[in-house]
């Protein structure tokens, strides 16, 4: 997979991963692949309901320790 | 104008009390839709906050003028972040939530059920957040709690304010959906911990067990709590009958529904248990008692001081759950198309047995969520 932009939100809480995550979204163009990865443990189910209210495509997500780390492409 | 914090004290006082208030939840879809905070007089919307990161416009035609207005969310950061825009785009003063939902499943609140022969007292401690009850018996400077929760605190400084020694700290059958508080109560105040001896099997610490027709007293007045074998919801699930006027049911029978009997994996075998203690050992009860459950899920069973109480009378009438002739019926009804367990309530279990010891932030985590002890 071609990340084009990695945003880190390691210790950031809530509301904080989806606010970098959309900013750095907003400078992407279509197709183009934002990785992200938090710490928190709200993002989990946040990022992806995100994802899917603007139009986006969660292509994957991981989980490892209490790190999360997802992967999402521009619509 | 400006942005207000709320603690879920205050916030249970309007629930309880009925009054006006506008929720903006702004977690996302799913989690509002598993739980929500409910109230007569609460409206609620739900638009998760990142549809919100763009400004919060396009909210202001939905909220109501004349109603307080607090935001909502998890932990507080959102609602917060939610609610600090809201001032500013209506002008006007907004609460958040101090903590989240994961105080407010966590808030307790002690509600007065009435008085007892020779000056005791019955209360009732609603978990309002999570929809559990539990109980304590005052008399003569002695106390009994009954199904206390995790966060003991509230029954210690109850117990100060009335000036009571903890006697007994019971259990009325090994609970999945909450953590007991019962044994660190009874290891803090130095009471006796009962449990029943048929849901203690795997416990790992010492217990005293709670046995059919056990009498526990508090004070030295007749303030008796009688112990009546009703399983089915677990294999020990016992009663608890409180000077002959109360029915402590545990989570056998509720004010709007009857307790599941799958939460240990072993619904088919207690399905029948469960019949025999609703149809047969309750109906040989006085019907004048009145049912005090461990459990309640919706706000319509709180009545207008925040009680959660019925005559057993009058849910031999209404509970859909007490109205089943038919045995195959009623197997069917406890144990298909049940809702989604309880949140961790293997886990749960286990920690109640003293089998795993997780972190008090662990143990936060897995009581989230509504309890869903009941068949609907």
């Amino acid at each position: 997979m071609n990340v084009t932009k990695t945003v880190d939100a390691k210790g950031l809480a809530c509301p904080m991963p989806v606010v970098k995550a959309k900013k750095a979204m907003d400078e992407l163009q279509a197709g183009d692949v934002l990785e992200i990865i938090s710490t928190d443990k709200g993002a989990k189910a946040d990022l992806p309901a995100w994802t899917k209210s603007s139009g986006h495509e969660l292509v994957e997500q991981t989980e490892a320790g209490n790190e999360y780390t997802f992967w999402i492409k521009k619509g | 104008m400006s942005m207000k914090a709320m603690t879920a004290a205050e916030l249970a006082e309007i629930v309880i009390n009925q009054k006006d208030l506008f929720i903006l939840d702004v977690r996302n879809e799913d989690a509002f839709k598993d739980w929500q905070i409910e109230g007569k007089n609460v409206e609620i919307l739900n638009i998760p906050y990142f549809d919100l990161l763009e400004g919060v416009e396009s909210v202001l035609p939905r909220i109501p003028a004349d109603k307080p207005v607090i935001v909502v969310c998890a932990k507080e950061g959102s609602s917060k972040f939610v609610a600090e825009q809201l001032v500013e785009a209506a002008n006007r003063d907004v609460y958040y939530l101090e903590g989240g939902m994961k105080t407010w499943s966590e808030h307790v609140e002690p509600v007065k059920i009435g008085d007892l022969y020779d000056g005791g007292e019955l209360y009732q401690f609603v978990r309002i957040g999570k929809g559990c009850l539990s109980y304590m018996v005052v008399s003569g400077g002695e106390a009994i709690v009954i199904d206390p929760m995790r966060l003991t605190n509230v029954y210690t400084d109850f117990l100060k304010q009335k000036n009571a020694v903890l006697k007994y700290a019971v259990d009325t059958h090994l609970h999945a959906d909450h953590i007991s508080g019962g044994r660190i109560l009874a290891e803090k105040t130095g009471a006796a911990y009962y449990i029943p001896e048929d849901d203690a099997a795997e416990v790992t610490f010492s217990y005293k067990p709670l046995n059919n027709n056990d009498v526990l007293q508090a004070g030295k007045t007749e303030v008796a709590v009688q112990a009546l074998y009703s399983p089915g919801h677990t294999i020990g699930s016992t009663s608890l009958i409180v000077d002959n006027r109360y029915l402590l049911t545990g989570d056998i029978l509720f004010i709007d529904s009857i307790g599941r009997p799958d939460l240990a994996g072993k619904a088919e075998d207690w399905v029948g248990d469960l019949r025999e203690s609703l149809y047969v050992t309750y109906q040989a009860l006085n019907d004048d008692l009145l049912v005090l459950p461990a459990h309640f899920s919706k706000k319509e069973e709180m009545d207008d001081r925040g009680r959660v109480m019925e005559k057993l009378r009058v849910l031999y009438k209404e509970n859909a759950g007490l109205q089943v002739e038919d045995e195959e019926i009623f197997r069917k009804m406890v144990t298909e198309n049940l809702p989604l367990q309880p949140n961790a309530y293997e886990e749960i279990r286990q920690t109640n047995m003293g089998r795993v010891q997780p972190e008090p932030e662990e143990q936060t985590e897995m009581e989230i969520g509504p309890n869903r002890c009941a068949v609907s």
